[in-house]
């Protein structure tokens, strides 16, 4: 296990850098002055030919990219220079609200995907199972912003149960959890129909398996063995499926932040998309992968733990 | 070849949700093909007195903030999302068909590359990475296509390596080439045949994953150019004038839900058809 | 002596795209009280059906359009929900085949086998105290730490010595063996079946023996019922069965190899020909088709010929012992 730990993480790591060190290459080249991109439109001739002396922009990209991770690695992501503040002030003041937007879509998809999926698992073939097969596939099909923009009308503009702008009061966190709800909801939904049919599958399997047939033999309670026996064994791939899901979570959570007006890692890089802000854009990609590859080692680590099958032998 | 679509066709008609879906599809392309004919209005016309008029005979699903016919509209974007969702899908399966058989067949430092380079793609989130790139590039379909196509050929890669190693020692191949058959006998005899299967199932899953990113960069601006017809763009105005004028979302997001649900049943169903083991995988 | 377990006339079809599967055609099966009954048959002769079918549990598929099952004197056919999950583990239990996959993989020994003792009174403590001393009766070193293992970490050896104790937890009166010691070596196997002859001494339970090893069989059962495709063609004392077979399939499986009564055999010896389709039976003796003795009677069902006490072979031509 802790090797297999530890190769994990050597490969995120790895992966974390080539995948920034891709786009950083791309920012500085394809715009074709990466002063622009680095300083901002409105810094003038003077300020550009200082920074690209500074910055060593002349270099061989390998070395400008050898720098740019010196900086980051030195806690330096550049200049915000909408809000003229250092590019992570900006990032990791709007984290939180995308990590609670995603936590949020992983507790309605893993809530009601699970009761989903073991519900039909466990009156396979009758028509509640049929119908939340048809809905699970209906779930994952329904583009998410759709979604979002939909409970928007219904929820908030029309039948005004929830809030239409905002993440809430800050510290009321009631509040919080209210105008999370909606958002996370329309993002976790897709979800719910990729859990649902994993464990459904995965249940099934485990029906067959062995040792359900002694855990029946010894006279268990069919509700300990479907549930308990079962289950236990069943959610072990929708761990998984949800760990790699939160790249396409934060995906969503772009556009749950639009539709509700809320502050978050994707309101963040659309604003600074439309200012021409690249240094924020940057320095919110670089955290927005760092997440979602940290997420998927982590479920990833966490079925190996659960697993115990998984333990000595790795 | 005949007999096996004749038969694969008969299965799918015997599935309602399959014939449902492909009654959609079938929808869906009828009219972004005839769009121009079946059109009621100029989709690009506007109609300043008519602004946010509701659905009725002569606006059969209203007009827009412009005085744009929705409808017409809605019929023109369909045409943008297939058009778009079909270039992107072949481009990246075309790519990923390549990648993903030069690792099957390469040596050992080429495959775990390859595998480390898919590994490296995917931990983009598609929109955020759109964003990214949306700030470099001109807004057009071109750029669509290429977030897609980055997004998304890894993935064929991964199913083609993995089909394809599995094939490249069975026994059956393993005697063609002690028998001196040429490798491109091989591949073209016995791989791809056997790597298409999945390979058509993930593309038609990825149809409606393509529509839907199509709509989503166009909604946020990023997708089809200013005054083109998309249905993302339809669903934007819709936001816009979510309190005042309800329908043009409802009506913007009508063809879009549609369309995925019909290619994503679909997916579905061939599928099942085609490889009923993978309905356990996933 | 008084019957443990008592099967009568039983039939177990199944529901298949072809028709009915007759797994399982008119059955009789006697296990006295601390008896112990071997069962044997090559694989697809309705062994796993019949104990499926004692312990109530047969796939959804399954019916048993005839035939009785008795438990100490009630049916079990007729048997509640609730009296059955009160009987199994309680007064039936099993040690199935396979101990590599017949343990929850991701639940603790401990767990499992706390679990199966849910209708007692006590703590939890009580239980895994009662659960350890369990582990060290069938030979499990470090029986207390050995509760908080998971099934993967132990060999499979240990494994089945987990399952036999998990089958004997309880007292119950009557134990079966699901082929126990098909996935062992053939020093495990001695090892195992010695611990089953010491528990059913301790126990005083009847034990139902499955198996393909003709030699286990001999070793430990008193009685045996061999099987072919479904029906229980000969039935007799072990000594009587294996030294004067009167079924012609009986003789074949013995003839075949005789080296088997000694020998570890992962398999029956294979004799010619192959199982008949149970959707489509052959009229009259099942073992027909495979059979150099048939004459034209045997398309007309055998009786139970009584060769010599309770010895008796299901054949028409079958020769009565003369000693
Ligand atoms: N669920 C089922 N559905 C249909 N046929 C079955 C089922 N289970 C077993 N069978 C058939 O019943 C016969 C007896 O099977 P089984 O009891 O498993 O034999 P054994 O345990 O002796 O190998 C076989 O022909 C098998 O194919
Ligand atoms: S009854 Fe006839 S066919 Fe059947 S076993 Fe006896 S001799 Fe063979
Ligand atoms: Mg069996």
């Amino acid at each position: 296990m802790l090797r297999y730990t530890f190769q994990r993480i050597v490969l995120a790591l790895a992966i974390v850098f080539f995948a920034i060190s891709a786009l950083y290459t791309v920012m500085i080249t394809l715009p074709g002055d990466p002063t622009t991109v680095l300083l901002g439109p409105r810094a003038t001739a003077e300020i550009r030919a200082d920074f690209r002396e500074r910055m060593g922009l002349d270099n061989p990209i390998h070395v400008q990219i050898a720098h740019f991770w010196g900086r980051i690695l030195s806690g330096d992501m550049g200049t915000d220079f909408n809000r003229n503040r250092p590019v992570a002030d900006s990032v990791f003041s709007a984290l939180p609200h995308t990590v609670a937007l995603v936590f949020g879509a992983i507790f309605w998809s893993a809530s009601l995907g699970i009761l989903l999926g073991a519900f039909s698992a466990d009156n396979r073939g009758s028509w509640l199972d049929r119908i939340s097969g048809v809905l699970s596939v209906a779930f994952i099909a329904a583009p998410s912003f759709v979604v979002a923009l939909y409970s928007l009308l219904v929820f908030s503009v029309w039948l005004r149960w929830f809030p239409t702008i905002g993440a809430g009061e800050p510290g009321d966190i009631m509040s919080r959890l209210y105008h999370l709800a909606l958002p996370s909801f329309a993002i976790g939904l897709a979800w719910v129909g990729y859990v649902a049919r994993i464990v459904r599958a995965s249940m099934l399997e485990a029906l067959g398996e062995n040792y359900i047939r002694t855990a029946r033999a010894f006279g268990l309670p069919r509700r300990t063995v479907i549930y308990n026996y079962a289950l236990r064994v069943a959610i072990l791939p929708a761990v998984q499926v949800l760990g790699v899901g939160i790249g396409g979570m934060l995906s969503s959570a772009v556009f749950a932040e639009i539709v509700f007006s809320r502050p978050g890692l994707g309101s963040l890089i659309y604003d600074s998309v439309s200012g021409r802000n690249y240094p924020v854009v940057m320095g919110a990609m670089l955290v927005a992968i760092g997440f979602f590859v940290t997420c998927a080692l982590i479920a990833d680590l966490i079925n190996a733990a659960l697993d115990p099958r998984h333990r000595s032998q790795r | 070849m005949s007999a096996f679509r004749h038969t694969l066709m008969g299965r799918l008609l015997a599935d309602p949700l399959a014939v449902f879906a492909m009654a959609i599809i079938a929808l869906l392309v009828v009219s972004a093909l005839l769009a121009d004919v079946i059109a009621p209005h100029d989709p690009s016309a506007m109609n300043l007195a008519d602004r946010f008029a509701s659905p009725s005979a002569t606006y059969w699903m209203g007009t827009d903030n412009l005085g744009r016919d929705t409808f017409s509209r809605l019929l023109q974007g369909g045409r943008i999302a297939l058009y778009v969702a079909l270039t992107a899908v072949s481009i990246a399966g075309l790519i990923g068909l390549i990648l993903g058989m030069l690792a099957g067949f390469g040596p050992r430092w080429l495959d775990n590359a390859l595998l480390f380079f898919f590994d490296t793609l995917r931990a983009y989130p598609t929109i955020i990475l759109a964003l990214a790139l949306a700030a470099l590039m001109p807004r057009g379909l071109g750029t669509v296509i290429i977030v897609v196509v980055i997004t998304s050929f890894a993935e064929y890669g991964r199913v083609v390596r993995t089909q394809t190693l599995s094939l490249k020692n069975a026994e059956f191949i393993l005697a063609e080439r002690a028998m001196g058959a040429s490798f491109a006998r091989i591949v073209f005899h016995h791989i791809l045949p056997n790597v298409l299967g999945p390979f058509f199932i993930l593309a038609a899953m990825n149809l409606p994953v393509v529509i839907t990113i199509e709509a989503g960069m166009s909604f946020l601006g990023i997708g089809v150019p200013p005054g083109t017809p998309s249905w993302g763009a339809t669903l934007k105005d819709g936001f816009d004038y979510i309190r005042t004028t309800p329908w043009i979302l409802l009506s913007g997001g009508l063809p879009l839900i549609l369309a995925t649900l019909g290619f994503t049943f679909l997916g579905e169903a061939l599928r099942d058809q085609l490889d009923p083991r993978l309905r356990k995988t996933r | 002596m008084s019957e443990a377990l008592k099967v009568e006339d039983l039939s177990v079809h199944y529901d298949t795209r072809e028709g009915a599967l007759q797994a399982l055609r008119d059955v009789s099966i006697t296990v006295p009280e601390g008896g112990i009954v071997g069962v044997v048959g090559e694989s697809g002769c309705g062994k796993s059906t019949l104990i499926n079918a004692l312990l109530q549990l047969l796939p959804e598929n399954a019916t048993i359009p005839a035939g009785r099952i008795t438990l100490q004197g009630e049916d079990v056919t007729r048997a509640g929900t609730r009296r059955l999950r009160q009987m199994r583990g309680q007064e039936i239990s099993v040690v199935f085949q396979d101990p590599m996959t017949s343990l929850n993989p991701v639940l603790s020994i401990g767990r499992q086998m706390r679990d199966i003792q849910y209708r007692q009174q006590g703590s939890r403590a009580a239980k895994d105290s009662r659960s350890a001393a369990m582990l060290g009766r069938v030979g499990i070193p470090d029986p207390v730490g050995k509760l908080a293992a998971y099934p993967h970490e132990l060999s499979g050896g240990m494994r089945q010595r987990v399952a036999i104790a998990m089958a004997a937890l309880m007292r119950p009166r009557v134990l079966i063996a699901d082929e126990p010691t098909t996935a062992l070596d053939a020093t495990l196997e001695v090892q195992i079946i010695e611990l089953l002859k010491e528990l059913q001494q301790e126990i005083g339970c009847a034990i139902l023996f499955i198996s393909h090893h003709l030699g286990v069989i001999a070793e430990l059962c008193d009685r045996v019922v061999v099987m072919y495709a479904g029906v229980a063609v000969e039935e007799g004392p072990v000594a009587d069965v294996f030294l004067r077979p009167g079924h012609p399939y009986t003789i074949k499986l013995i003839e075949c190899d005789p080296g088997k009564l000694k020998e570890k055999v992962t398999d029956l010896p294979s004799i010619p020909g192959s199982l008949p389709d149970l959707t489509d039976p052959p009229a009259g003796c099942i073992f027909r088709p495979r059979c150099d003795r048939a004459t034209e009677i045997c398309a007309t069902p055998p009786p139970r010929k009584g060769l010599n006490g309770a010895h008796w072979a299901a054949c028409h031509h079958a020769k009565v012992d003369k000693a």
